[in-house]
């Protein structure tokens, strides 16, 4: 019987703190969701829940005379894509030698591998900054794709070339014997095999520009060449609470689609991170 | 590895090597006359084509320019570090092609027969595949990665700054003078102190405040009676599923002080007087150590449940007939095999927040501001002071100096950590 009550108590506690988390949780998605809905362009004076609630903000975020937002969000998915498109070949070519191939060289190019990954990428933020403004290559994508993909490199080569690893090398040897040349070998024998890992990685090499703000902010200075972190935060700091309504739909757009992506490919992405986990 | 004794009449090696200090001489004294042809050309294209870029990125990186409005030192600095790098790329090659003399000469003093000209030819391929296939990657880290924080590092020595910029002025190298001012000019040395006091303060607390919630709720949902765990754990993931910079937003929104949702509806409803936010650093940082708790507990929350769910249930049986409760349960069981298994992580999370530059500058751009502070703001960390001191102030080379800093403090912690992690332990990487 105390047993019994004991359990009982103890489930209901739970219950209890679970509800308060689901509430600290989604508290602020509720309000968002409110605000984007309400029909002024700031929020002074509002209630959560707007009586006469309005999609007139969406309409004027696809109004691509009113607004850049479309343009936002096609910059940030050509960057994400050609960030990662890029960042798959170039990691599957080199893990690929470094787990198959001793030649001269290799050593110190895993340890400089080993070091660069620990560097932070925008430890370079200064340097970044000038050097883009001197070649010209300021305000423009090419050097934000380039940038990312530099600092995808030493890492996850090192992911990579760990799974590349554990695949048998007879595979290869078999395959030599029959008169397979390297680059069969490496497109038809090993590159379905790795498949998975590099799932991973382009999982991974997607969701960083995404989800970067700092370099972006940096590189890009004209409106419409913004991604949509650098644009939703002029959206708010240009003119607080002025544009918040707006701002407030932005959100919702962004935050709908990308947490259905991620809840369907969070196996993928934690199994990536678990056995690569050496940066944050 | 070699049990042919080495005829000791010839010495071929020596000879070939000494030889090609001329590239490709040695490989034709070893008769392999494609290679030699091919070190050859390198050689010659490699100084014909670089000879001037040596020259006077060589001047240019010691002198920094003579001439204000002529000279522009910072163009001067970067073909300085182009000449460096492409002499060491020079270096490379020089080296690998009097190793390769000197190996054929050996093979030649054993008594091996040479490589017949297909065989040449397949080795060159054979030995060439891996260089060709690093080749784009290794070109993109040295420029986009290597060359950046060579320039840093350079940067850091100069007095480069928006005041003291080309073309009208010439920077100078000026040794350690950026470290020394950062440590004995008072208004640098406190702006240093004040934002680095609270890069310490807010790593450990927001970090720590992250783990202990998300490993204290992974424990609470585990419980084997509790129903409905999928719905839960969803829910639970839901801040990390949104992208951080949207969510951080929103909440510089929900804690505005004239508009904002906590003020307003949440204290209102309470009874309680807005609180300002975004204008007191108290209350700035205690806002920004809650927001950081809500978006990074979801991972920790993930990785725990992952161990948790891998611990065998006999532990617990065991130490329920041993009449443990519940908190010694935690003590001794689940805690340190979740610890042990989920250390390397959770360091991670401490250097992430370290230099978690969104959610600082995204909430309330480091401010509220302070008087005296060198262009920081009350909840500036280190990485978004650099910022704003490369983009708001200008002050290039005390940035610099500062990224030196930090940069190592960074990776001081991952070597730490890497020492004691599979890839350092690795058979055939060393």
């Amino acid at each position: 019987m105390n047993m019994k009550t004991q359990k009982l108590i103890r489930l209901t506690l739970t219950y209890f703190m679970v509800a308060i988390v689901f509430v600290i949780i989604l508290y602020p998605v509720i309000w968002i969701i409110g605000s984007s809905l309400n029909p002024g362009n700031s929020l002074s004076g509002s209630s959560m829940i707007p009586d006469d609630a309005t999609f007139k903000h969406y309409k004027e975020l696809f109004n691509l005379e009113e607004s850049n937002y479309l343009r936002w969000y096609w910059n940030t998915l050509k960057i994400c894509f050609l960030t990662m498109i890029i960042t798959v070949s170039m990691i599957a070519l080199m893990a690929y030698s470094f787990s198959r191939y001793r030649f001269v060289g290799r050593k110190y190019g895993l340890m400089t591998f080993l070091i660069l990954q620990m560097i932070p990428n925008f430890a370079a933020l200064i340097a970044i900054y000038v050097l883009a403004s001197m070649t010209g290559l300021i305000d423009t994508h090419f050097a934000l794709i380039l940038i990312y993909v530099g600092g995808l490199l030493p890492m996850n080569t090192w992911l990579a070339k760990g799974y590349f690893e554990t695949i048998p090398k007879e595979l290869d040897e078999s395959a030599k014997m029959d008169g397979a040349g390297h680059f069969r070998i490496f497109w038809s024998i090993i590159l379905p095999l790795v498949k998975p890992i590099l799932a991973v990685i382009a999982l991974f090499a997607f969701i960083t520009p995404f989800t970067d703000f700092i370099l972006a902010k940096v590189i890009l200075r004209t409106p419409e060449n913004y991604t949509l972190a650098v644009g939703l935060y002029d959206l708010v700091a240009n003119n607080f609470g002025a544009e918040f309504t707006k701002f407030a739909a932005g959100a919702v757009l962004i935050a709908i689609p990308i947490s259905i992506v991620f809840l369907s490919l969070q196996r993928y992405l934690i199994s990536g991170l678990t056995s690569g986990g050496t940066k944050g | 590895m070699d049990k042919k004794e080495i005829n000791s009449n010839t010495n071929h090696r020596k000879i070939a090597m000494y030889l090609s200090v001329v590239p490709g001489a040695g490989q034709f004294y070893n008769k392999q006359y494609l290679k030699g042809l091919l070190f050859l050309i390198l050689g010659v294209v490699f100084i014909s084509a670089f000879k001037d870029v040596i020259n006077i990125g060589l001047w240019g990186i010691v002198t920094l320019g003579e001439i204000p409005m002529e000279d522009h030192s910072i163009f001067l600095l970067v073909q300085g570090i182009v000449a460096l790098i492409v002499i060491a790329l020079g270096l490379v090659i020089y080296f690998i092609n009097l190793r390769d003399a000197y190996k054929n000469g050996k093979r030649r003093d054993m008594g091996l027969e040479k490589h017949s000209i297909r065989k040449q030819y397949q080795n060159l391929i054979d030995t060439g595949f891996p260089y060709l296939m690093l080749t784009p990657g290794f070109f993109l880290l040295i420029f986009v990665v290597i060359f950046p924080i060579l320039f840093v590092i350079l940067l850091s020595f100069t007095n480069y700054s928006l005041n003291n910029s080309p073309p009208a002025n010439l920077v100078e190298w000026v040794g350690f003078k950026n470290y020394q001012d950062i440590f004995q000019l008072d208004m640098w040395r406190n702006t240093f102190f004040n934002v680095f006091k609270w890069t310490i303060i807010w790593t450990f607390l927001a970090t720590t405040l992250q783990v202990a919630v998300g490993m204290f709720l992974a424990v609470l949902v585990n419980q084997k009676e509790l129903k409905f765990k999928k719905i839960i754990r969803t829910i639970f993931i839901l801040p990390w599923a949104v992208p951080a910079f949207v969510s951080i937003l929103v909440f510089a929104g929900m804690f505005n002080n004239s508009f904002g949702t906590i003020n307003q509806d949440i204290l209102g409803f309470f009874g309680v007087d807005g609180i300002p936010w975004l204008t007191e650093p108290f209350w700035t940082k205690f806002a920004l150590i809650m927001i950081q708790s809500w978006l990074g507990f979801p991972f920790i929350f993930v990785m725990v449940t992952g161990v948790l769910q891998s611990i065998p249930n006999d532990l617990y049986e065991a130490a329920t007939i041993d009449g443990a409760g519940i908190w010694q349960k935690f003590k001794s069981i689940t805690f340190p095999i979740v610890m042990y298994a989920t250390a390397p992580i959770m360091i991670t999370q401490y250097t992430f927040n370290f230099n978690n530059f969104n959610v600082i500058f995204l909430f309330n751009g480091g401010g509220p501001s302070v008087v005296g502070q060198n262009g920081a703001g009350a909840t500036d960390i280190l990485i978004s002071w650099i910022y704003k001191l490369t983009l708001e102030v200008g002050q290039y080379g005390k940035a610099a100096a500062i990224t030196m800093m930090l940069s190592l403090i960074v990776i001081a912690v991952a070597l730490w950590q890497f020492r004691r992690t599979r890839a350092f332990q690795e058979e055939d990487m060393m």
